[in-house]
């Protein structure tokens, strides 16, 4: 039996897309029958008090969850986000309702034992709900009280031998697109690199130090899967240097109809024969390629857009000199608008072998240099527009670049340094009037 | 209910502690074929929607059936996946950036029962539970906030708003007839938690009416250097109230520089801004993350409020359906949907998706406003 009524969310319940509310009722219902005898650490009813709490935002088109307070396990300061219902008597089930943030295995490979033992944890100490995952990538368990926080962190690290998440002004945990594991166009091993920063950051991680939040995001390939130049201070987008391989009897069987363009990504609607000039040849942005019964590409004028790869993947291979890009800077519209990623540097070797130590030396002269220079809640692209990217390659310790802008400078404006200038700044003002009357 | 210890001893809390381990590694988790051919795959090809099939330089083959899924899930649901994964796909499962799930198989049929094993699970109400589908030239699942279910800045909610959107496009989840991927993505807030700033749809919740002040409260609950600091327009100013014959310290807001980012109640609980008449959803059009053919884009508001119209947004669904399947008749094959309209002019996208044009999508916010106004006399009548 319902405990409160819920005719609005009711609704979400028909249509085809999965249902949340059927899914909460689902979980409530288990909870009501507790089959296996539990004894409950927070409030049996929590998922009911949720919809009723829900329910009434959809009444009155407020939300009804209060300002997070401060809550934490001991020693750190992410991973647990504090939340509190702004209506607690109506709803004591989730008047202390906390999120607490799991670390995700890179890529979010899973096996049943692992899920299994996680949701054991969060059927007894929490709410039972979750999301699978959030947007910066970490496991989210909705809703627990303060009591149980020291207990799930106990069992997540001695148990699971699994850590928090971030959250808070410290490094987010980071997250990767699938890469290596399963992906043709990786070209580096994004996982690795993701799981060996993570764990060398554990401190940045957990201790807030920053001036705000501090994203990393890797992507094997200009594709872009896991949005990292839209969504991370500091995004590893995978990249090539040499040329694009080309098998020219599969390009053949592309034009010949043997295999579907694009993957097959197109299959739900008639395009017509696969037109190889209109549909790769034109649309190269950087028009380097032919085709005359052979494909050739011209790949010193190629800007590795994908394109060309992603219609043939038969046919067409990335490089084999391969790296990444680094980006910095990009962010959500709050404060100062949104921000792309900006190329810090165009190519580096992604190095196993030496523990990744260039790409590390570059992680922490931007963080220095950040942490010296940038504002309260600033994120470094709005440092790096206020100071503004020269101080920034400056200060990575990195070679100025023409791949580092889309255009020179529009106004002459230009900080000189003294050093710039033959004979410095400092000049005599008697030696000018020497030569000029007052 | 009785306190169960997990071991923890919170007189002594150092005691045992481990701490700074990080994720599991992910090698762990790998199912066998993937483990073995890391690094070395051949191509892959999407055999149907929701199907793709990889195969290795070793000519070994693995297919995923992928499905979506509500990212809020319970226990009971994630079981109910590990019972899945267990049955068909050895025990493993996979979940992707944009919040579907992925199984591993061996062979096509095998694809093909999961695929239709999967549509059969449903709800009590009818939803499906794992939808397939979600590859190649289509809608995919829509990542997305907390909204009403969890977070304290929403202007609407999140979860609701996509259920009604996900049903509404349903189609183009499970086929694939659009002329590229279109990435639907909801944020509750301006914070944009889920990054909606490059979709080529976004879902944006947004606040039109000034922050509350509590001033009896403020002083008390908030550092009002810190609330001042926060606006980024200078909105918000020190001042002092008389109220009941008392004097208190707070904030004043120049209400008409206030944009309603909500910032200034971040940092200060005593400035709500939640409204129900105010609140309700922007949408955005036309962002792109990938590199392929043209540059990664943010995306453009093109409808500056629909109200909250719980359960179901009608009009948000409504306006969405119209965008996409306008682009889906109009543009050309590859071409995502911001170089559509950037093709046919923002002024003809507005003609063909019968969107109006108001003052409210004339960019007035610093610099970066200077850059969307038009600066030729080439344009559309
Ligand atoms: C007290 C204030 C804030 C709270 C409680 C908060 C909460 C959250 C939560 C819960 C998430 C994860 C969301 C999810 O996984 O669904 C998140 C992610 C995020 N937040 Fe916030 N947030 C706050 C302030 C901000 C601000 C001020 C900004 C922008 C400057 C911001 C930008 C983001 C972004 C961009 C992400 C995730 C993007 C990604 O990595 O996918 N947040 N935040
Ligand atoms: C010694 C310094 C400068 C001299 C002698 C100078 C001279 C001139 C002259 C002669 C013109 C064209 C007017 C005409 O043809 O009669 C002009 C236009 C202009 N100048 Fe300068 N200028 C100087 C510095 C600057 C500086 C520092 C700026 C920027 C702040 C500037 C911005 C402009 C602009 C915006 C125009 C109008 C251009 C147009 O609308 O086409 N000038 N200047
Ligand atoms: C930092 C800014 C500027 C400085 C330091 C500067 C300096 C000078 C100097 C030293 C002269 C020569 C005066 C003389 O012949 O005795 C001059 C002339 C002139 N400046 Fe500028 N100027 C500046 C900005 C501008 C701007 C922005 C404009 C136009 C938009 C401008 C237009 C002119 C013109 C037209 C003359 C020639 C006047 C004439 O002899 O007919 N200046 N400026
Ligand atoms: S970003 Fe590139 S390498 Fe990574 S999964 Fe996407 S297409 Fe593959
Ligand atoms: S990757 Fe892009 S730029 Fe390079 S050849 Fe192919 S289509 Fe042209
Ligand atoms: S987008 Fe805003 S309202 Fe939504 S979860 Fe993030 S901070 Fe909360
Ligand atoms: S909502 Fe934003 S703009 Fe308005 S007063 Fe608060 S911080 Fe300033």
């Amino acid at each position: 039996m319902a405990k409160h009524k819920t005719p609005l969310l009711d609704q979400l319940e028909s249509g085809p897309w999965p249902s949340f509310v059927s899914d909460i009722k689902q979980e409530a219902d288990a909870r009501a029958k507790n089959e296996k005898g539990l004894d409950y650490q927070i409030p049996v009813d929590c998922p009911e008090d949720l919809l009723g709490v829900l329910e009434m935002s959809y009444t009155d088109g407020e939300t009804h969850w209060k300002h997070g307070g401060i809550v934490g396990v001991f020693g750190y300061g992410g991973g647990v986000i504090g939340r509190y219902c702004d209506q607690p008597q109506m709803f004591p089930g989730v008047a202390h309702f906390h999120t607490v943030r799991v670390a995700q295995p890179n890529g979010k490979w899973y096996n049943t034992e692992l899920l299994r033992n996680l949701v054991k944890i969060w059927e007894l100490r929490g709410s039972g709900l979750t999301n699978m995952h959030g947007a910066t990538g970490d496991i989210v368990f909705l809703g627990t009280t303060t009591p149980q926080l020291e207990e799930i962190f106990w069992e997540l690290t001695h148990d699971l031998e699994i850590d928090l998440g971030g959250s808070g002004s410290n490094l987010r945990t980071p997250a990767t697109c699938l890469g290596m594991s399963r992906c043709e166009y990786a070209c580096y091993d994004t996982q690795e690199l993701c799981y060996n920063l993570t764990q060398e950051y554990q401190d940045e991680l957990h201790r807030p130090a920053f001036p705000y939040k501090f994203k990393f995001k890797f992507d094997g390939c200009p594709n872009g899967c896991v949005a990292a130049i839209a969504r991370s201070d500091l995004s590893f987008i995978g990249t090539w240097k040499d040329e694009i391989k080309i098998d020219q009897e599969a390009v053949a069987a592309y034009v010949g109809g043997e295999i579907a363009p694009n993957a097959g990504a197109h299959a739900g609607r008639d395009w017509g024969a696969f037109d190889i000039q209109k549909e790769v040849v034109d649309l190269c942005p950087s028009q380097c390629i032919s085709y005359d019964g052979k494909l050739t590409i011209d790949n010193k004028e190629c800007v590795r857009c994908m394109h060309c790869i992603n219609t043939m993947p038969r046919a067409l291979k990335v490089g084999d000199e391969r790296g990444c890009s680094i980006l910095c800077g990009a962010k959500a519209p709050i404060l100062d608008g949104p921000q792309m990623g900006s190329l810090l540097v165009p190519f580096m070797e992604v190095n196993k072998e030496d523990d990744y130590q260039s790409i590390k030396d570059l992680i922490e002269n931007i963080w220095d240099w950040w942490m010296e220079e940038g504002k309260n809640r600033e994120r470094i692209g709005e440092t790096m527009k206020r100071l503004g990217m020269s101080a920034l390659i400056d200060a990575a310790g990195v070679p100025v670049d023409a791949r580092q802008v889309q255009e020179p400078r529009h106004n002459p404006y230009i900080f000189w340094k003294a050093e710039d200038v033959e004979g410095g700044w400092d000049r005599d003002i008697n030696d000018f009037r020497k030569r000029h009357q007052r | 209910m009785a306190f169960i210890s997990s071991g923890y001893d919170p007189a002594k809390p150092m005691e045992g502690r481990i701490s700074d381990i990080g994720p599991r590694h992910f090698g762990e988790y790998l199912p066998p074929v993937i483990k073995e051919n890391f690094g070395k795959w051949d191509y892959h090809e999407i055999i149907e929607p929701g199907i793709l099939l990889h195969v290795a330089q070793s000519g070994d083959k693995t297919y995923t059936v992928r499905a979506g899924t509500a990212r809020l899930m319970s226990v009971t649901h994630i079981r109910e996946i590990c019972d899945i994964a267990d049955k068909f796909s050895g025990g493993y499962v996979r979940f992707t950036t944009r919040n579907n799930l992925e199984f591993q198989v061996e062979t096509e049929e095998a694809a093909k029962e999961l695929k239709a094993y999967l549509n059969d699970q449903k709800f009590p109400g009818g939803a499906h539970k794992f939808p397939v589908g979600g590859t190649g030239a289509g809608v995919t699942n829509i990542v997305h906030t907390q909204g009403w279910v969890h977070c304290h800045t929403p202007a609407t909610d999140a979860s609701g708003t996509v259920k009604a959107t996900m049903d509404v496009v349903f189609d183009d989840f499970t086929d694939m007839k659009l002329p590229a991927p279109v990435r639907i993505s909801m944020a509750c807030c301006l914070n944009m938690c889920g990054a909606v700033h490059c979709s080529d749809i976004a879902i944006l919740g947004i606040h039109r009416k000034p922050p509350l002040i509590d001033h009896k409260f403020l002083d008390n609950l908030c550092e009002i250097p810190l609330a001042v600091a926060a606006c980024p327009t200078g909105a918000v100013r020190p001042s002092k109230v008389e109220l009941d014959g008392e004097t208190y310290k707070t904030v004043a807001i120049k209400q008409e520089r206030c944009m309603f980012c909500g910032n200034c109640y971040t940092m200060c609980p005593s400035l709500p801004l939640s409204d129900g008449e105010g609140d309700g959803i922007a949408i955005m059009v036309g962002g792109k993350i990938s590199n392929r053919i043209t540059k990664p884009a943010f995306s453009k508001v093109v409808v500056p409020f629909v109200p909250n119209e719980p359960p179901r947004w009608p009009t948000l669904t409504k306006t969405i359906k119209k965008i996409l399947d306008t682009y889906a008749q109009d543009a050309n094959k590859y071409e995502r949907l911001g170089d559509w309209a950037t093709r046919i002019g923002w002024e003809r996208f507005f003609e063909k998706c019968d969107l109006p044009f108001s003052e409210h999508l004339i960019d007035d916010f610093r610099d970066p406003a200077y850059y969307t106004w038009r600066q030729t006399t080439q344009f559309k009548w």
